[in-house]
């Protein structure tokens, strides 16, 4: 194989990789839209997922170590998950019970959220580094758990086992995820009526439908996704990989948002326009633009994300367009 | 029918007296001190060190005091609260120029980078050339352009094709802050000489005058704290810009020119923002670095936020939340708390202040209430 090949392999496998925190993110982010509520503290929910998985997988493994025991890295990875999932997803309640019951402004209880959660993470970040004598570490064989997973000769098939089989299991996961809920959404009853409430929640409250349930439930349970995608950042990717790094989230949840608005809430939509995002955080690596200074390359992201902005907002997409109670709250009583 | 009433229902409020709506929202801050205390009581801290420790390490001993060149000035661990102070309370007044309109800026940490990049641009051209006076005054007016024009341009999509503000303005603080990084880079930015990343010391000339120890700026922002709540309680351009966030249609039926208020308010917020900037690099740092705006415009949201958008409250809010942010600081050597703990802290706050909200705009009757009891309801 040629070595532009082997460049645009690997490119590819980077860009699907750093895709996919963005993908739970932004699946997250769209479910809980979906439900009217328009939650701009998916970087701070990203923030609690990452550092709550890491700090529960190093905990269990210093709970077995001090036991006595060997920690299995599976245990240590369904106690990451848990952890990132609960994370997220109290940050989400904390947004849902001030928006949904308390009636606050949308738009700065996510801020808020965002400004939390940031904290939230330096400071148990730090703290948990601090008790660990320096930094916070999971061990060799749970890092391996979050690494690319071997296919064996799968992964060797020319070309195709490079584009397909060489990914960590999150990938994978962000895959079933993105199609669940595209069927959630759009094949089931429970979707419906989540799509009612958001488009239209005093028809959706009078066809019977528990408005304030639903709107807990998706909110809370795209909290949760938002946090795996936190998950992600701090155990699998290349930055940090099992390590605590301050402020490693760093605008993915910001990205994840913006992506929303990009893939028209569609699930399967943010799963292609994740990829194309993802392509533009690591392209700078693979393809060098002669005489185009790297700090200047590292802005393309945001460049592009305006650009979207802009071009959805002149082409008015209304079809797809954002659910239409999306940033009010609703309030039986003043009907 | 009495057992198919709600166990409580929730009313509106017609009115509620300017002192109950203060003693609210005092609870609401003692409560969300009393649950950081519980946080830290749980991680097996002292919080009543930490929070003395606190504002000990923010204001010092003394406030003012006869330093030792025999001048009066405000004691050294003051002077770092007062900076912070001034850093906020002006970005504050920025961005409650485009809050009041309902334009969410959160580009405020972009506009103060814009700003402090282009003074900054006069200072290590033009630093050991003009005077300082000049110098001074040019730096001056260039951030307030460039954090303008920052702010203006959102505004323009805004204007234009209703393109969401609140992450293009977001967007704006990466490309601003990636720009710094380039600016580290180049040679002509550099210490002469060197190829190290990072951007050359302001000449002497080109820093602010010191008032009692802290560059003038303090005093520059208080005045624009009374210019700002001026130009929203007595001029006409600060009532179109209420009338807009209120409602854009009352507006255009009015035959205000809504698309001209936009652009203008947030030029004037961005302009305020840059300004910011100019203070910070010129007067605080003394130089141009990638945390030159410190989540300052970010964390300005918050203190527009608490002050209800009244540019008076601010000097308030702006100071405390600078104790915390500066005795963050002071605990993390003292007890070992880690001093992200300040930005965990002003999200608990402002958690508090917007679950408080309901409770000032709506009042919960019990069932019980029904016999009669409705006083006792809260």
């Amino acid at each position: 194989m040629s070595s532009e090949w082997t460049i645009f392999l690997n490119f590819i496998n980077m860009a699907v990789l750093a895709s996919t925190p963005l993908l739970l993110a932004t699946l997250g982010e769209i479910l809980t839209e979906k439900s009217g509520n328009l939650n701009l503290g998916v970087e701070g929910m990203m923030f609690m997922g990452a550092i709550a998985s890491l700090g529960a997988a190093y905990y269990y493994e210093k709970a077995v170590l001090g036991l006595g025991g060997t920690p299995s890295p599976v245990m240590a990875t369904l106690v990451a998950v848990a952890a990132a999932a609960a994370a997220g997803g109290l940050g989400a309640l904390i947004y849902a019970f001030l928006v949904v019951t308390l009636r606050a402004n949308q738009n700065v209880t996510g801020l808020t959220l965002t400004i939390f959660g940031t904290g939230f993470a330096n400071f148990f970040g730090e703290l948990i580094g601090k008790q660990a004598g320096g930094f916070v570490q999971v061990s060799a064989p749970t890092k391996a758990m979050f690494g690319i997973i071997n296919f064996g000769a799968l992964s060797d098939i020319p070309v195709l086992g490079s584009l397909l089989f060489r990914y960590n299991w999150m990938v994978y996961f962000g895959l079933v995820v993105m199609l669940a809920m595209a069927f959630f959404l759009n094949r089931s009853r429970s979707g419906l009526n989540l799509r009612a409430v958001g488009e239209n929640p005093a028809t959706a409250d009078a066809a019977g439908v528990n408005v304030t349930r639903y709107k807990y439930v998706a909110t809370i349970t795209g909290g949760a996704l938002c946090g795996l995608g936190g998950m992600f950042i701090s155990m699998s990717s290349t930055a940090c990989a099992g390590v605590w790094v301050h402020n490693s989230v760093n605008g993915y949840g910001w990205l994840a948002v913006a992506l929303v608005i990009f893939a028209t809430w569609n699930p399967s939509r943010a799963w292609l326009c994740g990829l194309v995002f993802g392509g533009l955080l690591v392209v700078r690596n693979y393809y060098p633009i002669p005489g185009l200074p790297m700090q200047i390359y590292a802005m393309f992201p945001y460049i592009a994300t305006i650009l979207v902005l802009v071009f959805a907002s002149i082409r008015q997409i209304k079809e797809h367009a954002q659910p239409a109670s999306c940033g009010m709250n609703y309030f039986r009583e003043e009907r | 029918m009495i057992h198919q009433e709600p166990f409580v229902r929730v009313v509106k409020r017609t009115a509620i007296s300017k002192r109950k709506v203060m003693l609210f929202r005092l609870i609401a801050l003692a409560g969300a001190l009393l649950a950081g205390a519980l946080l830290v009581a749980l991680l097996g801290y002292d919080p009543i060190q930490m929070y003395s420790d606190m504002v000990s390490g923010a204001l010092g001993n003394s406030l003012l005091a006869v330093n030792r060149k025999g001048v009066l000035a405000f004691s050294t661990s003051s002077q770092a609260t007062l900076k912070i102070a001034t850093l906020l309370l002006v970005t504050a007044l920025g961005l409650t120029m485009a809050f009041k309109m309902r334009f969410w800026n959160i580009g405020g940490e972009g506009q103060i980078l814009v700003g402090a990049i282009s003074c900054s641009y006069i200072a290590i051209h033009y630093g050991e050339v003009w005077p300082q006076w000049l110098l001074l005054l040019v730096m001056f007016v260039v951030s307030c352009i460039g954090g303008g024009l920052y702010g203006l341009l959102p505004a323009l999509f805004k204007a234009r094709w209703g393109t969401n503000e609140t992450l293009f303005t977001l967007m704006l603080n990466y490309i601003a802050i990636h720009f710094i990084t380039y600016l580290q880079y180049q040679p002509t930015w550099q210490i002469p000489g060197t190829t190290f990343p990072k951007i050359r010391d302001f000449a002497a000339s080109t820093r602010l005058p010191m008032v009692l120890g802290v560059h003038v700026g303090w005093i520059i922002a208080l005045l624009l704290a009374v210019l700002v709540y001026l130009y929203f309680a007595k001029t006409k351009q600060g009532y179109e810009v209420s009338v807009v966030g209120e409602s854009a249609n009352t507006a255009r039926y009015a035959g205000m020119n809504v698309s001209r208020i936009i652009l203008r308010t947030m030029f004037i917020s961005g302009a305020i923002c840059g300004f910011a900037g100019f203070m910070q690099v010129s007067g605080a740092d003394g130089s141009l670095t990638t945390d030159t705006a410190s989540g300052a415009g970010f964390t300005s949201i918050t203190v527009a936020w608490l002050s209800g958008m009244n540019p008076l409250l601010m000097i308030i809010y702006s100071i405390f939340i600078a104790i915390l942010a500066r005795g963050a600081g002071r605990i993390q050597t003292t007890m070992g708390i880690p001093k992200s703990a300040a930005d965990m802290l002003i999200g608990i706050i402002l958690f508090f202040m917007l679950g408080v909200e309901f409770f000032i705009n709506y009042r919960l009757i019990f069932r019980a209430g029904r016999r009669g009891e409705e006083a006792k309801a809260v």
